[in-house]
């Protein structure tokens, strides 16, 4: 099988999903010179890459290519698929991965499976499973009669692997964009925030309706300081206004895949339990021993959130 | 001015999912149906848009069942002004493509200057039909916008992306649009609202009414389900109460530290 990695990169700086997708391609396609990655962007540091398995590197650079750009950025991906003749493309389920791709999809009129978290081949062609409503139930789904497949595969589930230490050869891949391209990138904003992103955190600490109050996060903040964490917020924090709807996890908010979930104050419904109930290791604090979000902790403290977070920020500090 | 919403019949968030028994399909006989939640906001924004174009149709269209219908007609009643069902019948294990495929053929009769959905349907979270509509059309996308401005032909939107970060577009119109949470907050449908929906124009369609051959959708059909099945099962944890909160506390650091070691 002949597999093409779309290489993520962000500020000409390649993104750790990259290695997992090129990880996975490899294993799949079995002969190394069947894996090629293609990288979009300006002056991008490709060494990320170095050891990953990929014997061919498409580099589609310019100035066009700077800032992310969808359409600009599925001409370059749809030039390396014809030159390349892939029977798959790998991307990662980012908010990138998962805007080019299914343009791709239509382009090439080729099947897609989004946020894969288990993937095999039947011969030539894929069979991957992937979480369905939030994560409450998974699908296995098989893509027989395209000739071109494509899947997104979820970040922080495949661990990346090096195969050896050698380097790729380097393609320059010429792509025009138009004059006529109907979509400027005019401005990227930085996030406000120093931490991680919810979708990449490795530890999160989340506040529910117990909260109480916008301004009480600032003892979860404390906390996530000292653990390296980000903050997330319940719908019920959200719908309550202590927190913006960029912090919600869950079905309507963000499904989340940390090594450590710490939940204080959140009941645990059935909409939250699907966006977190995939984290690694999962502590509960609430002051209610019969809520739900009990039977999927592994450890679990009843007790009040205001008296419990204080303590265990102070405990990790002696500790981290 | 035209603006058409996308929506999709969804579970509601609270449902518990049942799985057949041969895990085949998802047992939906006793699930109360929505419209998937993010296309609320959808369609709030191309209500938003006609209060400041004035001149403005807002059409609600859906893919899918019969029962759809009643959906499409919630839409209605929120203030859209004519409902538009595409059938799937014989095509109910359409893929994302292939909605999509029917959609834009439904989109290009229509010729709305603006098309929105939400970022993704509950069911699947796959964030596909919006965005291969805007391909198959040969129009931009923008897709988990938190702001949309639209000025004549031309429209602004910024786009969330991972760690707060915003994306910020300039685009030429007709465009599709995939509504985040932040875009706004959707109105509620009036009683009035709600009895003159039921008297608004209404579309039943089939795809072949758009030139589209039923078995030719049928076998372009990609993403076959195989089945379904649930997450493992997580072990019974470790509940701590009745202590002090401080021996609690420590205990379970210590248990993170040593037992599940991501200390």
């Amino acid at each position: 099988m002949k597999v093409l990695i779309f290489v993520e990169q962000r500020d000409g700086t390649i993104k750790a999903n990259a290695q997992e997708a090129l990880t996975i391609g490899r294993k799949l396609a079995g002969n190394s010179s069947d894996v090629a990655a293609v990288v979009v962007g300006k002056d991008v540091a490709i060494e990320g890459l170095d050891g990953f398995g990929a014997d061919k590197v498409y580099s589609v650079n310019g100035e066009d290519f700077a800032n992310y750009n969808v359409i600009s950025y599925t001409a370059a991906v749809d030039a390396a698929v014809k030159d390349f003749s892939p029977n798959l493309v790998i991307a990662a389920a980012s908010p990138m991965g998962r805007d080019v791709m299914p343009r791709l999809a239509a382009r090439n009129d080729a099947g897609i499976i989004t946020d894969v978290v288990d993937i095999q081949a039947e011969g030539d062609a894929i069979v991957a499973t992937k979480p369905m409503y939030a994560g409450k139930c998974l699908a296995d789904i098989a893509l027989e009669k395209s000739a071109l497949q494509i899947v997104s595969i979820r970040p922080n589930v495949f661990a990346p692997e090096k195969s050896g230490d050698g380097s790729a050869t380097v393609e320059n891949l010429a792509v025009s964009i138009g004059s006529d391209i109907n979509l400027k990138t005019t401005e990227i904003r930085k996030g406000e925030s120093q931490r991680a992103d919810l979708t990449e955190a490795v530890r999160i600490i989340s506040g529910g309706r117990a909260m109480g109050a916008a301004e009480k996060f600032s003892i979860l903040e404390e906390c996530a300081d000292v653990l390296g964490a980000t903050v997330g917020a319940s719908r019920a924090a959200v719908d309550s206004g202590y927190a913006p709807h960029d912090m919600q996890v869950g079905q309507t908010g963000k499904v989340v895949n940390p090594n450590l979930y710490i939940a204080c104050g959140i009941s645990g419904s059935i909409q939250h339990l699907a966006g977190m109930r995939t984290s690694k290791v999962i502590v509960a604090i609430n002051t209610d021993p019969e809520a739900p979000i009990f039977a999927i902790a592994d450890y679990g403290i009843v007790a009040d959130l205001f008296e419990a977070v204080p303590v265990l920020t102070e405990k990790l500090k002696g500790m981290l | 001015m035209k603006a058409l919403v996308i929506i999709k019949k969804t579970p509601d968030t609270e449902t518990k999912i049942k799985l057949s028994g041969d895990g085949k399909s998802v047992d939906s006989s006793d699930t109360k149906f929505i419209i998937n939640p993010y296309d609320e906001f959808a369609i709030e924004e191309a209500l938003q848009i006609k209060q400041k174009a004035g001149d403005c149709e807002v059409v609600i269209a859906s893919f899918g069942s019969a029962d759809t219908k009643e959906l499409v007609v919630k839409g209605l009643a929120m203030g859209a002004d004519r409902g538009l069902l595409v059938s799937n019948d014989g095509l109910e294990d359409a893929d994302s493509l292939t909605a999509a495929k029917v959609l834009a053929a439904a989109i290009k009769e229509e010729a709305p200057d603006i098309v929105l959905c939400g970022k993704q349907a509950i069911d699947d979270d796959n964030m596909h039909v919006g965005t291969m509509v805007a391909e198959l059309l040969g129009w931009p996308h923008v897709n988990v916008v938190n702001k949309l401005t639209v000025d004549g032909n031309a429209a602004t939107a910024e786009r969330e992306v991972e760690g707060g970060q915003m994306e910020v577009y300039e685009f030429g119109l007709p465009a599709v649009i995939g509504a985040n949470k932040a875009l706004n907050t959707p109105r509620y449908a009036s009683l009035p609202g709600i009895m003159k929906a039921k008297r608004k124009p209404f579309d039943n369609k089939s795809p072949s009414d758009y030139g589209l051959d039923a078995s030719a959708l049928q076998s372009g059909i990609k993403a076959v389900v195989r089945g379904y099945k649930f997450p493992p099962e997580k072990p019974a944890g470790k509940l701590f109460e009745g202590e002090d909160v401080a021996v609690m506390v420590e205990k379970v650091v210590n248990l993170l530290r040593e037992e599940a070691k991501v200390l």
